[in-house]
C-alpha cells in the first residue's frame, strides 16, 4: 500500500477515491442532517415532522431532492446570467473545501483526511470566507432589491462576526501550540494521575462561547438568519433561486453546519476521545449532539433585530473574544515560568 | 377628534405631544432594566421551554390512519333510508329538493301501483339524485323530509375522480347506513321535536 502510496499516480488515484468517498459521505450526512432539523423542529413544537416517505421518513430527502432536480432552471430577466449561475456553485465548493482539511477518527490511531495541513484551521476559515463571495454575488446578480439588501446584510455579519470566531480560537493556538487540527485533538495533559487527551472546552469556556454564537452566525442560522429573512426581505439572496441552484445554497448551508458542528468537536470536545466509546462512534455523537443543540437554538430564539446583531457582534463578543486571548495567553505565560 | 377643541387664544392645542423615547413608558413590573445574569437566564428559560415541549407527546393527529371523533350530528354524505319491510321510506314528496338552497336534489316521483310497491304511501322516487359537487352539506333536506328518509351520515372523504362520479344516484344513496348510525335514527319520531339548536331554523 505505501509503494502504491509513494507512486506518482498511485498516490493521485488514493487522493481521488479519498475524496470521492469523502463527499458521498459528507452528501448523505448533510441529507440526514435536514432530516433531522426538520424532525427535531417537529418535535420541538409537539409535530412529527417528515415520517411518510420511507420508514421514519428517512427516504424525504430523497423525493425532496428528486423534486427540486426537475423543476424548471429558472433564469429571471436581466440578471448577471454568468454571475448568477455561478454563485450558488462557489458556495458548495468553498463548502466542501473545508472538509478537505477536517480529520476524522475512524478508530484509536487511524485518522482519515485528505489533506493533513500544517494550517489546517486557517484553511478552514479561508474557505467558509469564500461562502460571503457566493451571497453577495447571488444576491448582486438577482437584479432584486431584496436579493441585494439581503446580500448585504450578509456581508456586514459574516465580516463581523468572522474576527470574533478567529479571535475565539486563538486561546486553543496559544494552549497547544499549533494550527493542524490533529495536534489540537491530540493535545494531552498530565493531570497528577491522570494523563491523556482532553477537551479543551475545560480550558477555555469562555472560547467555546464565543465560537459557537459566532459559528451560527457565520453559518447564517437562526436566530441570526438575517439574510435570508423570510417576512423582511422574502427570502433575502435566495429569493430568484429555484431548482438546482437553490438546491446548492441549501446544501452549503447544511454542510457549513456540519463543518463548524464537526470543527467544534475537534477543537472543543476531544474530537475522537471518550472514554471507552469507539472513536468514530465518539465523533459521531459529538457532532450530532452539536447538530442538535444548533436546532434547539433556532426552534427556541427569534430572529435579532439587524441593529442588535451588529451590536452583539462588535460590543459583546469581540471585546470579550480579545480579553480572552490576553487573558489565556497571561496564564499560558505565568504558567510556563 | 375631542382634543383639539380650539382654546382660548382660538388655536388648536397640539392634539399628542411628542413624546421622548421613555416619557410615558410604564415601569417595567420586574424593577428596574435586567442584568446581563438575568438575560441569560431568560435564554435559559426558553432553552428549558422548548427542550420540554421535545420530550412532551405529539399532539398530531396522523389523518389517513387516525381520524378525529365526528359529532352524532355530523353532516356528511347523504343516505335513503328503508323501513325494515325492505320498502323505501322515501315517498317522492320533493320537499327535500324544494328546501335545497342550491337545487343540487333531483327528485322524480311515480305513482305505487299493488303489483309494484317501492314505498308505503301513494308515490316513490323514480329517480332520486344528488349532485354532491353542489351540495353544501347544510342538512335542510334531513330537516325537511316528512318521514325521515334522507339523512346526511358520517362519511367526509367524498373525493372521486370524475365529475360524473359525483352525482349520487339512487342506488348509491339506498346503500345501508353504517349500522350504528341507523341505530341510533331507529326509533326516533318521524318528526323531530324543534328543540333549539336541532337545525338552523329551529327556534327562531
Amino acid at each position: 500500500m505505501s509503494d502504491f502510496y509513494n507512486n506518482a499516480i498511485g498516490h493521485w488515484v488514493i487522493v481521488a477515491v479519498a475524496i470521492l468517498a469523502l463527499v458521498f459521505v459528507v452528501l448523505t450526512a448533510t441529507a440526514y442532517t435536514v432530516w433531522f432539523e426538520r424532525v427535531a423542529l417537529g418535535h420541538i413544537q409537539r409535530r412529527p415532522g417528515p415520517n411518510r416517505v420511507g420508514p421514519y421518513g428517512l427516504m424525504q430527502l430523497a423525493a425532496d431532492g428528486i423534486k427540486l432536480a426537475f423543476k424548471e432552471s429558472f433564469l429571471p430577466a436581466r440578471t448577471e446570467r454568468a454571475l448568477f449561475v455561478f454563485a450558488p456553485a462557489i458556495a458548495v465548493g468553498a463548502a466542501f473545501l473545508s472538509w478537505a482539511v477536517i480529520p476524522i477518527g475512524l478508530w484509536y490511531n487511524v485518522q482519515y483526511w485528505i489533506a493533513d495541513v500544517n494550517i489546517g484551521i486557517l484553511l478552514v476559515f479561508a474557505f467558509s470566507s469564500l461562502n460571503v463571495y457566493a451571497i453577495v454575488i447571488g444576491g448582486w446578480a438577482s437584479n432584486n432589491k431584496y436579493s441585494l439588501l439581503g446580500g448585504l446584510r450578509s456581508a456586514a455579519q459574516l465580516i463581523s462576526y468572522e474576527m470574533a470566531l478567529g479571535l475565539s480560537l486563538v486561546p486553543t493556538f496559544i494552549i497547544v501550540g499549533s494550527l493542524r487540527l490533529r495536534d489540537i485533538v491530540d493535545y494531552t495533559v498530565t493531570w497528577g494521575p491522570y494523563h491523556g487527551p482532553i477537551p479543551l472546552i475545560l480550558l477555555t469556556p469562555i472560547g467555546f462561547v464565543i465560537y459557537l454564537i459566532a459559528a451560527v452566525a457565520e453559518t447564517n442560522r437562526a436566530p441570526f438568519d438575517l439574510p435570508e429573512a423570510e417576512q423582511e426581505l422574502i427570502g433575502g439572496f435566495l429569493t430568484e433561486y429555484s431548482g438546482l441552484k437553490f438546491v446548492m445554497y441549501y446544501l452549503a448551508e447544511y454542510v457549513n453546519m456540519i463543518t463548524v458542528s464537526a470543527l467544534a468537536a475537534l477543537l472543543f470536545f476531544g474530537g475522537w476521545y471518550l472514554w471507552f466509546v469507539p472513536p468514530v462512534l465518539a465523533f459521531l455523537l459529538k457532532v450530532i449532539l452539536l447538530l442538535f443543540l444548533y436546532i434547539w437554538l433556532r426552534g427556541t430564539f427569534p430572529r435579532l433585530r439587524y441593529d442588535m446583531l451588529m451590536r452583539l457582534g462588535w460590543k459583546v463578543l469581540l471585546p470579550l473574544a480579545i480579553v480572552n486571548v490576553i487573558v489565556t495567553g497571561t496564564i499560558v505565560v505565568a504558567a510556563q515560568g | 377628534m375631542a382634543d383639539e377643541e380650539p382654546t382660548a387664544n382660538g388655536k388648536p392645542e397640539h392634539p399628542a405631544p411628542l413624546r421622548g423615547p421613555d416619557e410615558g413608558v410604564p415601569p417595567n413590573p420586574e424593577g428596574p432594566r435586567s442584568s446581563v445574569a438575568a438575560d441569560i437566564g431568560a435564554l435559559a428559560t426558553g432553552l428549558k421551554t422548548t427542550l420540554g415541549e421535545f420530550f412532551s407527546p405529539m399532539v398530531t393527529t396522523e389523518y389517513p390512519e387516525d381520524k378525529s371523533p365526528r359529532s352524532e350530528r355530523y353532516r356528511g354524505r347523504h343516505y335513503l333510508r328503508r323501513y325494515e319491510n325492505g320498502l323505501e321510506r322515501c315517498i317522492g314528496c320533493e320537499l327535500c329538493a324544494a328546501a335545497c338552497p342550491v337545487g343540487c336534489i333531483l327528485v322524480i316521483a311515480a305513482e305505487n301501483t299493488d303489483e309494484d310497491r317501492v314505498s308505503p304511501g301513494e308515490r316513490y322516487a323514480k329517480t332520486y339524485e344528488i349532485n354532491m359537487l353542489r351540495c353544501i352539506f347544510c342538512g335542510y333536506c334531513e330537516d325537511a323530509c316528512p318521514v325521515q328518509a334522507i339523512v346526511l351520515g358520517p362519511e367526509y372523504e367524498l373525493s372521486d375522480t370524475s365529475r360524473e362520479k359525483f352525482i349520487y344516484t339512487k342506488e348509491k344513496l339506498l346503500e345501508p347506513l353504517p349500522p350504528d348510525v341507523e341505530a341510533r335514527l331507529h326509533g326516533a319520531p318521524p318528526h323531530p321535536p324543534a328543540s333549539p339548536g336541532t337545525s338552523p331554523r329551529a327556534g327562531k
